[in-house]
C-alpha cells in the first residue's frame, strides 16, 4: 500500500502545520497556507483518484490491524466530505488571510487553531471505529472553541464558554454510549457492529445516549441555545468555517451510526422523532432568523434551520423502502453539502457587507446595492441555494427528500419543505429589501479588498453548480455505501 | 451481582452525579467540577464493564487512557476561557440571556 501515502497525509499534515505554525513568528504564520493548501488539495484529489478507480476500501494506519492499530475508511461519503472541507476550509483560510490583517492580536492564534480543527475533521471523515471518532470529535471541538474566543470580547469569551459546556456535556454522552456498546459487543469498529448489532435494551439506552450527545453537539433545536451566539459573534472566517463544516461533523457520525447498526436496532419511532425536531428546527430557526436585526445573527439562525432539513433523513431511510432510503441519502448529503457552500459564501459575503457599511445592523445596509453589487451577488447567489430555488444544490437535495418523502407515502415532511422554503426567502428577501432601498447617493462605504469577494463568490457559485451537476458527485458519494453504486 | 456491574453501576451513579451537578450549579468552576466527575463515571463504566468474563482486555484501558488526557486538555482549556471571562467580566457564571 505505498501508494496510498495521501491518506494519512490528510491529518498528519494538518496536525504538523499546526505545531510548526506556534513555533514560527506570527508573521510567517498566514503564510503556511501556501504549503498546506496545495499539499492538501492534491491529497485530497488523489484519494478521490483512487476511489474512483480502485473503488472503496479500509487503509490500515502504518500495517496495524484493529484493534492495535487505527482503520480508516476510503469509500465515497468520506471522499466526499473530505473534498467539501478541502475546498471550504481553502477558501475560507485565502478570505482569513486578508481579512484579520485588521485584528493582529487574535489573528496570530486563528492558523494553529485552523490546521487542528482540519486535523480534527479529516480524522472523523476517516475514522473506521467509534473511538477514534469522539477523538476527533474532541480535537475538532477544542479548537473550534479555540477560535470562537478569538475576539477576546466578554461577548465572545462568554459564547466561547457556553459553546465549550455544550461539546464537552455532548462528547461524555457520547463516550458513555461507546462504552456501553463495547461492554455489549467487544468491538469498537463499524463494520464489526454491522454484524454483531442486536435489537436489546444496552443497544437503545447507547443508541439513546449517542443521539443525544451529538444533537447537542450538532445544535438541532431544542438544543440549538449554544449555535447563535457562536457562530453569529465568531470573527467571519471563523463564523463559516464553524456553521459550513464543524456542525456537520456530529451529523455525519449520527449518520454513519445509524446505518451501520441498521434498521433491526433503530426504531422507527426514534427515527420519526428525529424528523420531528428538524422539522421544529426548520421553522423556528427560520423565524429567528427573520426576526434578527443583526446580519450575522440572522445568518447563524438560518443554520439553526437549514440543520432540521438534514434530520429528515432519519424517517425517510428508516423502515421505508430502498428507492426511497436511496433517494434520502442523495438528498441529504446534497443538502449537507450546498449548505456547506452556501453557508461559507454567505458568511463571508455578509462579512464583506459588514466591511464596508461599518456596522452589523441590517438596517445599516440601506442603498448598499448601488455601490458594493459584487458582495451583494454572492449573498444572493447562496441566498438562492439556501431558499431552494433551482438551479441550485440547495434546489436539488430538497427535489429528492421531496421524492423520497412521496415515495414512502410520509406526506407531512413536504409541508416542512415547503414551509421552510418560503421561511428561508422571508430572511434572505429582509437583507435585499433594505440594500435596494434608496440611500445617501454619496458612496460613503469602504472597499473590502478583493479577495474577500472573491473568495465569496467562488463559495457562492460552487453552491449553485453542485446542483446543475449533481449526478457525478452523487453518484461517488454512493460508492461503498448500503445504497450501492447503481 | 458481579464485580463487574458493581464498577458499571458505580459508574453511572457517578455519571448521574455528575450531570446533575453540571445542570444544578451556575458556578462555572462548579460545573467544570461536575464535568469531571462525570468523565470519571464514564471511564468507570468502560473499565468496569468490559472486564466481564473476558479476562483482562487492554482496549478499553487504551481508550481511558486517551479519554483522560481529552479530559484534563477540555479542563484546561476551560480555565483558561473562565479566567479571561471572569477578568472581563467580574462574573463567574454565564449571563442567562443568549
Amino acid at each position: 500500500m505505498i501508494g496510498l501515502w495521501s491518506v494519512p497525509l490528510l491529518f498528519a499534515l494538518p496536525l504538523a502545520l499546526g505545531i510548526l505554525s506556534l513555533l514560527v513568528t506570527p508573521a510567517w504564520r498566514p503564510r503556511l497556507i501556501f504549503v498546506g493548501l496545495p499539499l492538501l488539495a492534491v491529497a485530497s484529489f488523489d484519494v478521490l483518484a483512487r476511489l474512483v478507480v480502485e473503488g472503496p476500501r479500509i487503509y490500515e494506519l502504518g500495517g496495524w490491524q484493529a484493534p492495535l492499530g487505527i482503520n480508516l475508511v476510503v469509500d465515497g461519503l468520506a471522499v466526499g466530505m473530505i473534498l467539501m472541507t478541502t475546498l471550504v476550509a481553502s477558501l475560507c483560510a485565502l478570505y482569513a488571510r486578508v481579512y484579520l490583517r485588521d485584528y493582529p492580536p487574535s489573528s496570530s492564534f486563528f492558523w494553529p487553531l485552523l490546521w487542528l480543527l482540519w486535523a480534527g475533521m479529516n480524522g472523523i471523515w476517516l475514522a473506521e471505529d467509534i473511538f477514534n471518532l469522539y477523538v476527533g470529535l474532541e480535537v475538532m471541538g477544542l479548537a473550534a472553541v479555540g477560535m470562537v474566543a478569538l475576539r477576546a470580547t466578554p461577548q465572545a469569551l462568554a459564547a466561547a464558554m457556553r459553546y465549550l459546556l455544550a461539546a464537552l456535556l455532548g462528547s461524555l454522552a457520547y463516550l458513555l454510549g461507546v462504552a456501553l456498546l463495547y461492554a455489549t459487543y467487544g468491538t469498537l469498529s463499524m463494520a464489526g457492529l454491522h454484524e454483531a448489532a442486536a435489537p436489546n435494551v444496552t443497544t437503545h439506552v447507547a443508541l439513546a445516549l449517542i443521539i443525544l450527545g451529538l444533537l447537542l453537539k450538532t445544535a438541532l433545536f431544542p438544543l440549538h441555545a449554544w449555535l447563535p451566539p457562536a457562530h453569529g459573534g465568531a470573527l467571519t472566517p471563523v463564523s463559516a468555517l464553524l456553521s459550513a463544516l464543524v456542525i456537520k461533523a456530529s451529523f455525519y457520525i449520527l449518520m454513519r451510526i445509524w446505518l451501520v447498526l441498521g434498521p433491526e436496532v433503530t426504531p422507527i419511532f426514534t427515527a420519526q422523532m428525529l424528523g420531528v425536531l428538524g422539522a421544529g428546527a426548520v421553522f423556528y430557526g427560520g423565524w429567528m432568523a427573520w426576526r434578527q436585526h443583526h446580519l450575522k445573527q440572522l445568518v447563524a439562525y438560518s443554520t439553526v434551520a437549514q440543520i432540521g432539513y438534514l434530520f429528515l433523513f432519519f424517517p425517510l431511510v428508516t423502515g421505508t423502502g430502498p428507492e426511497a432510503a436511496r433517494l434520502a441519502w442523495d438528498g441529504t448529503l446534497m443538502m449537507l453539502v450546498a449548505h456547506a457552500l452556501a453557508k461559507a459564501a454567505l458568511f463571508l459575503s455578509a462579512g464583506n457587507l459588514i466591511l464596508a457599511v461599518g456596522s452589523t445592523q441590517i438596517s445599516h445596509l440601506v442603498g448598499i446595492s448601488r455601490f458594493r453589487p459584487m458582495s451583494l451577488f454572492s449573498f444572493g447567489l447562496a441566498g438562492v441555494s439556501l431558499m431552494g430555488l433551482p438551479p441550485s444544490g440547495g434546489f436539488t437535495g430538497k427535489w429528492l427528500l421531496l421524492h423520497s418523502a412521496i415515495l414512502s407515502g410520509q406526506w407531512w415532511w413536504l409541508i416542512v419543505l415547503f414551509l421552510g422554503g418560503l421561511l428561508s426567502a422571508a430572511y434572505i428577501f429582509k437583507v435585499f429589501r433594505m440594500s435596494f432601498r434608496e440611500g445617501p447617493q454619496i458612496d460613503r462605504s469602504v472597499t473590502p479588498p478583493l479577495t474577500l469577494d472573491v473568495t465569496a463568490l467562488i463559495l457562492a457559485s460552487a453552491a449553485i453548480l453542485i446542483g446543475l451537476t449533481a449526478h457525478l458527485p452523487l453518484f461517488w458519494l454512493r460508492l461503498g455505501s448500503a445504497f450501492g453504486a447503481g | 451481582m458481579s464485580s463487574a456491574l458493581v464498577f458499571a453501576w458505580s459508574g453511572v451513579l457517578l455519571f448521574g452525579l455528575g450531570l446533575f451537578g453540571f445542570i444544578a450549579h451556575r458556578h462555572l468552576l462548579r460545573r467544570l467540577l461536575a464535568f469531571n466527575i462525570m468523565g470519571s463515571g464514564s471511564f468507570l463504566v468502560l473499565i468496569g464493564l468490559a472486564q466481564d468474563g473476558r479476562g483482562v482486555d487492554h482496549v478499553p484501558h487504551a481508550m481511558v487512557i486517551t479519554g483522560i488526557v481529552v479530559a484534563v486538555a477540555s479542563t484546561a482549556l476551560a480555565l483558561v476561557v473562565f479566567r479571561r471571562w471572569y477578568r472581563a467580566s467580574g462574573r463567574t457564571d454565564l449571563p442567562e440571556d443568549t
